[in-house]
């Protein structure tokens, strides 16, 4: 069996078991996005315009709670340094870190979403599109996580370093992803936030490994 | 037959000087002991030899190719038992064991041999996280037996062990240096083993032969 195959099946295995952690977020995700009218008023209209960013902003904060664990157990219990030392390319193995992450909050995110469009009142018209764009963008999000995970192995306080790094660096796709929505109700069509949200998708797929590979390096040493 | 062999080598840790021109060499059968304080750096010194780290001076080579220009093929060379286990409370015995092994995919023993070699073929179905810490070490030793590396690199591999297993492990790891395997030993405890060299370091870091 391969290296790669075994690697995964273990990640996999290792995220079921402590499955607590995915559905933690995905509460807090619901609770985060049911806060927003009792703070705001359950007015329709003003659900229905400020809903699909507010599930997406939700999404973003519910995904960083589940990124600092990303290497943090493996750091801490020597695994890491095992896998750095593994034939398998750390690069590799930094996408199927990345792969089962997004297996187990991402989908379970996407999962959960339907419910959110109910209780926010967001046109049924934008649904297809709003899950598009959670289907391109909770990958990113898992990605550019997973840079800002490995850099903050070894530091105190990680969690909240971690946010004030990623955070930032993901505006962009919290730009086009509710903006989807918006584009196709005012008659623009979503084409062209889905396609640079791809674009973000690919681009960090190519660039984030390397990275995220190197901070791990540089954390083990 | 293999020689790994190190020169001059100067390594900083937190702007202390751990080891200052230290120098080793190691041929397929022998073991090489690395004595000293605490402190004194054999920690250091294998995880320069497993590669986790590149010497601020010298060099460390594998049949004079250094180890930093194919760290791929040295990582294929080596296994690595350091301090931390490895082992996930949330997997049994048997899958921890059996994951290191089947990722190495080496010509060593399989996962419910070295169990059973290092005593603990009882324990393979229990979750790890019930393990007392001797029990634990035993499972991450298992990563040397199922390897089927060449060069076994231990960070002292019998603490928390006792004396049955430890006398195990030595027997074990006569057999894989009996076998043209060779080894790198931190310890302060003697492990008895022929063939074994010793070097200890210090604020005068010797050289080994």
């Amino acid at each position: 069996m391969s290296a790669v195959s075994v690697l995964f099946r273990r990640e996999l295995r290792l995220a079921l078991r402590q499955s607590a952690d995915s559905v933690m977020v995905i509460a807090f995700f619901v609770i985060a996005v049911v806060l927003f009218p009792f703070g705001v008023g359950p007015e329709p209209n003003m659900l229905a315009r400020i809903g699909p960013g507010v599930i997406w902003v939700c999404a973003l904060l519910a995904a960083m709670l589940s990124m600092e664990r990303m290497f943090l157990g493996d750091y801490e219990d020597g695994s890491l340094e095992l896998l750095v030392l593994s034939p398998v390319a750390l690069e590799l193995v930094v996408c199927i870190k990345v792969a089962v992450h997004w297996l187990t909050t991402g989908v379970p995110l996407i999962c959960a979403a339907p419910l959110l469009f109910v209780m926010m009142n967001v046109p049924e018209e934008i649904w297809p599109v709003l899950l598009w764009s959670l289907l391109l963008g909770t990958p990113v999000l898992s990605l550019i996580g997973s840079v800002g995970a490995a850099l903050i192995l070894g530091a105190r306080r990680g969690g909240v370093l971690l946010s004030l790094l990623v955070l930032p660096l993901v505006i962009p796709v919290l730009i086009f992803a509710a903006g989807a929505g918006d584009a196709v109700l005012f008659g623009d069509g979503a084409k062209a936030n889905l396609m640079l949200l791809g674009g973000i998708l690919l681009g960090s797929l190519a660039l984030t490994p390397w990275a995220t590979a190197q901070a791990i390096r540089e954390a083990v040493a | 037959m293999a020689e790994f062999s190190g020169q001059d080598i100067d390594c900083i840790r937190g702007e202390r000087r751990v080891l200052s021109g230290t120098g080793f060499s190691l041929q397929s059968g022998h073991a090489l002991i690395l004595r000293g304080a605490n402190g004194a750096g054999k920690s250091t010194l294998l995880r320069l030899m497993a590669g986790l780290m590149r010497p601020h001076g010298g060099r460390i080579s594998w049949d004079g190719t250094d180890i930093a220009d194919d760290p791929a093929e040295h990582n294929r060379r080596i296994v690595y038992v350091g301090h931390a286990d490895a082992v996930k409370p949330a997997l049994s015995v048997i899958e921890n064991a059996s994951f290191w092994a089947e990722l190495a995919a080496g010509s060593g023993m399989t996962a419910s041999e070295a169990l059973d070699v290092l005593g603990i073929s009882h324990l393979a179905e229990l979750p790890a996280r019930y393990l007392s810490a001797g029990q634990r070490r035993r499972v991450s030793l298992c990563r040397a037996l199922t390897s089927g590396a060449q060069l076994w690199l231990l960070d002292e591999p019998s603490t928390a062990l006792d004396a049955d297993t430890t006398e195990a492990l030595r027997k074990t790891i006569e057999g894989h240096l009996a076998s043209g395997g060779m080894t790198a030993i931190s310890t302060h405890a003697d492990m008895g083993l022929a063939a074994a060299a010793t070097l200890t370091l210090g604020p005068a870091s010797g050289v080994a032969a």
